[in-house]
């Protein structure tokens, strides 16, 4: 990784350039932020095909890849944040607030639903604004800032649901106009060789390559890490460092809408409460795919094997049959253990490198 | 820049204004709904209410943010608190100290009577005999069936949890299931546990119980949990969910591990209702929560105005009552305007 924006270590007393050496095609592949997520992916995957005989069948590795692009979509724009040197923990009730706008916009007004869909895509957008625009305003940081606007938007979700409809979940908006062709927009699927996949699931592979291209192809992507990684010296070079931290925080705002409305056209009502506790998944995803918590370091890849590593885990459990008392247990084990895995690897490929 | 950014937002913001102008659904939404309700609301008038003094009646539940049961309960209380003269405040916290606390502050505001759920004794009870140190009456309902009576509570309105459970299971051992896969979508919440336990007691050895827990807050695990376990074991021939938005869900999670299983729930909701109507849905355990709002407000007026006590120091059942084909078609009435 090039990209990074660490302070570069004494070199090593040596006769040769250290910047013109070669490295070994493995030694370099290791030092990428993604490649212990990688190895702790292949080492679940593998553990579950041998002890879960459904894992292996093609369906059921679909429903895994499912449920990890519900995670992975958010992951993606949160992983960025992160190298960018924030944190928005409103992004899991960001998704449901966007539902509940759409839906409740719609039904209320008797709209097509696509009219609901335009209204939750600006109010997400504007949520997100005032957080980015608040976090470089104040100077105060994004974990607080966005722990506020967290509770807020959760209150806001269940207040304004019931004042509205007398009740806590969203009314069924199944029976609008525009409802069916936006279900299969946000919400559809296909058999592919008799395998069901979710539109989501390629959605969230497209989301990843294009951010992987913005951080890796694009002046953008340079800004983003040295905003993260030293945001004093990149304002010192020219960087607009706050507009790129607000940017990011809207990237988090567009994918939590269209997280949103996958999942409002998928199961036509929503519920206030749901989406709680999501925004450290999303979190989860981007750390075990090696974003630090101090940003300037990470990758979007990484982030979409953390979600997949969460994915897989979630699932595997249940192909596997093990004791359902026993399953938070279990996730928080084979958690640890991809992050230590996944420790070890950087440590190790930092020495060698 | 600046500038040109912000006409880019106003020219987005007009065509969106544009576009809820020109857009209007031709079928559903609330249109759909006001039609629907006008016709199921002809012919009934308004009720009046009692001219007693004005009480103040403080409800308190368990009840997590989102649960669309609570909302019958609380349809329950207001129409009961409307008849009788009464202010009615309600406030819920699914953390059983912080509930207590919320029974704290209405003692200390001094309200006429307190209608109180029980989910956790150890800290409950205690701020309810202070309630009834402090000479508020205080009923219960929809939990705490097992000890209300030590607890200080007057009366109580609920549902047994495990006679529901073993209802349940009874009923689906007559419909032939041998293998029941009861969802819960809270780990370690008593009331879930004694539906699954009563459901196994109820199957006795006609058929066997797994239980499965998973995120109720979240469809999409939900989905994908249910899809894993339906996919897992394919001997699964019925599965019970223990609240309607779970049971939702499970209808997709069934197509999707192309599952021949029946489905079957407990509690209701009106999107749920109308899945029973469908078919998508087996039958639903009621426990009437409509009911337990409505007695929980009407009885504390009645102590209040005439020192009565309902249940002679029995609980008052609200439940377990079933809702499938033969009687959804009147429920379904009901359910459209959030009373059942």
């Amino acid at each position: 990784m090039t990209q990074t924006a660490e302070a570069p270590v004494t070199p090593p007393p040596s006769f040769r350039d250290e910047r013109v050496g070669r490295k070994s095609p493995l030694v370099r592949f290791l030092a990428r932020p993604e490649a212990g997520a990688i190895a702790g992916a292949i080492v679940i995957y593998v553990f579950f095909f041998i002890i879960a005989a459904p894992f292996r069948n093609a369906n059921s590795f679909a429903s895994v890849l499912y449920v990890t692009s519900t995670y992975g979509l958010m992951a993606t724009p949160v992983a960025l944040l992160m190298i960018g040197g924030e944190f928005d923990l409103s992004a899991g009730v960001a998704v449901t607030s966007s539902s509940l706008t759409a839906s409740l916009f719609a039904y209320e007004f008797t709209t097509n639903a696509w009219v609901g869909v335009l209204v939750a895509l600006v109010l997400s957008l504007f949520i997100a604004f005032l957080n980015g625009w608040i976090v470089v305003r104040t100077g105060i940081p994004s974990f607080l800032v966005t722990l506020g606007t967290f509770f807020m938007l959760q209150g806001l979700n269940i207040a304004l649901t019931q004042t509205i409809t007398n009740q806590v979940a969203s009314p069924d908006i199944s029976t609008l106009q525009g409802f069916s062709s936006a279900r299969v927009v946000f919400s559809g699927s296909f058999t592919i060789g008799g395998v069901n996949i979710r539109t989501s699931v390629i959605y969230w592979i497209v989301f990843v390559l294009i951010a992987t291209w913005i951080l890796l192809r694009t002046h953008i992507g340079n800004w983003i890490f040295s905003a993260g990684g030293a945001p004093i010296a990149a304002r010192a070079v020219g960087v607009p460092v706050a507009r790129v931290k607000i940017g990011l925080f809207m990237a988090v705002g567009l994918m939590a809408w269209f997280t949103g409305m996958h999942t409002l056209f998928l199961f036509n009502t929503i519920q206030t409460s749901q989406g709680v506790g999501n925004e450290f998944v999303y979190i989860i995803a981007a750390v075990v795919g090696g974003c630090l918590l101090t940003g300037g370091y990470g990758s979007a890849v990484g982030a979409a094997i953390g979600a997949l590593i969460f994915g897989m885990v979630n699932q595997g459990i249940v192909y596997a049959g093990w004791n359902p008392d026993w399953f938070q247990f279990f996730v928080g084990v084979l958690l640890l253990g991809a992050i230590l895995l996944n420790t070890f690897i950087r440590r190790r490929a930092e020495a060698a490198a | 820049m600046h500038r040109s950014r912000t006409k880019a937002m106003g020219i987005a913001l007009i065509a969106v204004l544009a576009l809820v102008l020109a857009a209007c659904s031709a079928t559903g939404g609330k249109k759909a709904a006001d039609a629907a309700a006008a016709a199921a609301n002809a012919g009934t008038s308004n009720s009046g209410h009692a001219n007693t003094p004005r009480y103040t009646v403080a409800m308190i539940t368990h009840a997590a943010p989102g649960d669309t049961f609570w909302d019958i309960i609380r349809a329950g209380a207001t129409a009961a608190a409307a008849k009788d003269n009464i202010t009615l405040k309600y406030s819920s916290n699914p953390d059983p100290t912080q509930q207590a606390q919320l029974i704290d502050d209405a003692i200390n505001s001094k309200v006429n009577g307190i209608a109180v759920t029980d989910p956790a004794p150890a800290a409950i009870c205690p701020a309810v005999q202070k309630a009834r140190a402090a000479g508020i009456p205080v009923v219960m309902f929809n939990a705490g069936v097992l000890n209300w009576q030590q607890c200080g509570g007057m009366e109580y309105f609920g549902q047994d949890e495990a006679v529901a459970g073993v209802a349940a299971g009874k009923r689906l051992a007559t419909a032939g299931a041998k293998h029941v896969l009861c969802v819960l979508q809270a780990q370690g919440q008593v009331q879930l546990e004694a539906r699954c336990a009563g459901v196994k007691t109820g199957l006795g050895s006609e058929g066997q119980m797994t239980k499965l827990y998973v995120n109720g807050e979240d469809n999409s695990a939900m989905l994908s949990s249910m899809t894993a376990e339906l996919t897992r074991d394919k001997t699964v021939d019925a599965v019970i969910t223990l609240g309607a938005p779970v049971a939702l869900v499970a209808i997709q999670a069934i197509a999707a591990a192309h599952s021949t299983s029946k489905l079957y729930t407990f509690d209701t909701n009106a999107a749920e209702i109308a899945k029973i109507k469908s078919g998508a849905v087996q039958w639903a355990v009621d426990q009437q929560p409509y009911l337990q709002g409505y007695e929980s407000v009407d009885s504390l007026w009645l102590y209040l105005t005439n020192g009565n006590v309902l249940g002679g120091g029995l609980t008052t059942l609200t439940g377990p009552a079933f809702i499938d084909s033969t009687n959804v078609a009147q429920v379904a009435a009901y359910a459209q305007r959030g009373t059942r």
